[in-house]
């Protein structure tokens, strides 16, 4: 038996083995309801974290040979990152549970030495009401930040806060 | 139904708040991570295949095949989760600076000799038996603004997704003997010494090839499911 090796930071060099074709994981024609996941990372004095890796991962609409339901995105000067992917439907939780839609989110950068995981679900959804996680967070300010919120028709923006006001809830999964 | 994976043993990963490493300042969360009991999100994770992710596990030649300059080395492991058993056919990406010390990246800007014919990407998929291996250049030690003459210690950064979304893991690997380990914020984060010092790959002669290249082994493992599934 062993131990999980160390994680150690993603640095600011890892551009290196970026391919902006994985923030599309429409690319391979998958058909659905398309939507953009955009938000900015910003750091515990609210500047921009410009040299960050933004992986989501989703369960639904499952992998295919289509939709190869994990994507990348850097963030910009502004700290900006942008998906392209489908709209997730309802996923079974634990035992009889239900949850919400959702996409996982792994936020990895320079100044943080293992990778942070929070998830974006979507404001309006009914089903936010019971999903097991959202209800686990009793402070309605702390739940707001793992809702994302529309922007335009499609578009649905989660910020990231790192640190401090407003920050954004990482999940110990 | 699939069992949860387990928690990280204790002292074993990098604290978020590393004074000694000052980037972490401002990047580090103030609150506790949330618990949370795994669900399918997070028991379950990406595929990838050949055919999009083609297997590039020689670093040494640039596109249009020229050589790149310095010191030819194979990496070569075995991932394992934590009870000892291979992961088969996973994607492990690759990382690092050329030579000199310096990334082929815009925003790096140590003033050493850029190599023209090594970028420093590479990415190789785990056999059956969770064995991985490639052909790179050994990579140069460089300064980096943290503190007053800070020295990274020689390191390839490596990408590993394993079978789930909670199995991720991105890290540096280490060269043995390298005199600027102890000097070093990153490395020595990890509280765990054992832990910590895994990180370093070891000489290896039968990993070596005669008239061609030193090798290095560098074994990783990659979280395991608990005994004892929770309740569903």
């Amino acid at each position: 038996m062993g131990f999980t090796t160390a994680s150690q930071t993603i640095g600011p060099y890892w551009h290196i083995i970026e391919d902006k074709a994985l923030a599309d994981l429409t690319r391979f024609g998958a058909e659905g309801e398309r939507i953009v996941l955009t938000g900015r990372v910003l750091d515990g004095d609210g500047a921009p974290c410009s040299d960050a890796c933004i992986e989501i991962w989703q369960t639904d609409p499952p992998q295919s040979d289509t939709f190869p339901g994990w994507g990348r995105a850097n963030t910009d000067a502004t700290g900006a990152f942008r998906l392209t992917t489908l709209k997730p439907g309802p996923v079974a939780g634990r035992g009889n549970t239900q949850q919400a839609p959702h996409i996982a989110v792994c936020i990895l950068s320079r100044g943080l030495m293992h990778h942070l995981v929070t998830r974006a679900y979507f404001q309006h959804e009914p089903l936010n009401e019971t999903d097991p996680l959202l209800v686990s967070i009793e402070d309605p300010a702390q739940r707001a930040t793992l809702i994302a919120v529309p922007e335009a028709t499609g578009v649905w923006r989660l910020d990231i806060r790192l640190q401090g006001d407003n920050e954004t809830v990482f999940l110990d999964v | 139904m699939n069992s949860d994976f387990r928690p990280y043993a204790a002292g074993t990963q990098p604290p978020l708040d590393v004074p000694d490493y000052r980037g972490t300042a401002k990047r580090h969360p103030l609150r506790a991570r949330h618990p949370m009991p795994q669900t399918i999100t997070e028991t379950t994770g990406p595929r990838f295949s050949e055919r999009h992710f083609p297997v590039m596990a020689d670093m040494t030649k640039s596109t249009n095949g020229q050589a790149a300059l310095g010191e030819r080395i194979v990496v070569a492991g075995r991932i394992l989760d934590e009870d000892g058993r291979p992961v088969p056919h996973t994607m492990v990406e690759i990382w690092q600076a050329g030579a000199s010390g310096r990334y082929d990246h815009p925003a790096d800007q140590h003033d050493a000799p850029a190599d023209p014919n090594f970028h420093g990407d590479g990415r190789v998929f785990t056999d059956a038996d969770g064995n991985y291996s490639f052909l790179t250049i050994r990579p140069g030690a460089y300064p980096w603004p943290n503190h007053r003459n800070a020295w990274r210690p020689t390191h390839i950064h490596f990408s590993f997704f394993g079978p789930a979304f909670a199995t991720r893991l991105i890290t540096q690997m280490y060269f043995p003997g390298d005199p600027l380990l102890p000097f070093d914020p990153i490395f020595n984060s990890t509280p765990d010494v054992a832990a910590r010092n895994r990180l370093i790959a070891n000489f290896d002669l039968a990993i070596t090839q005669p008239d061609f290249a030193l090798g290095y082994r560098f074994d990783v493992v990659l979280r395991g499911r608990g005994a004892t599934p929770m309740e569903g």
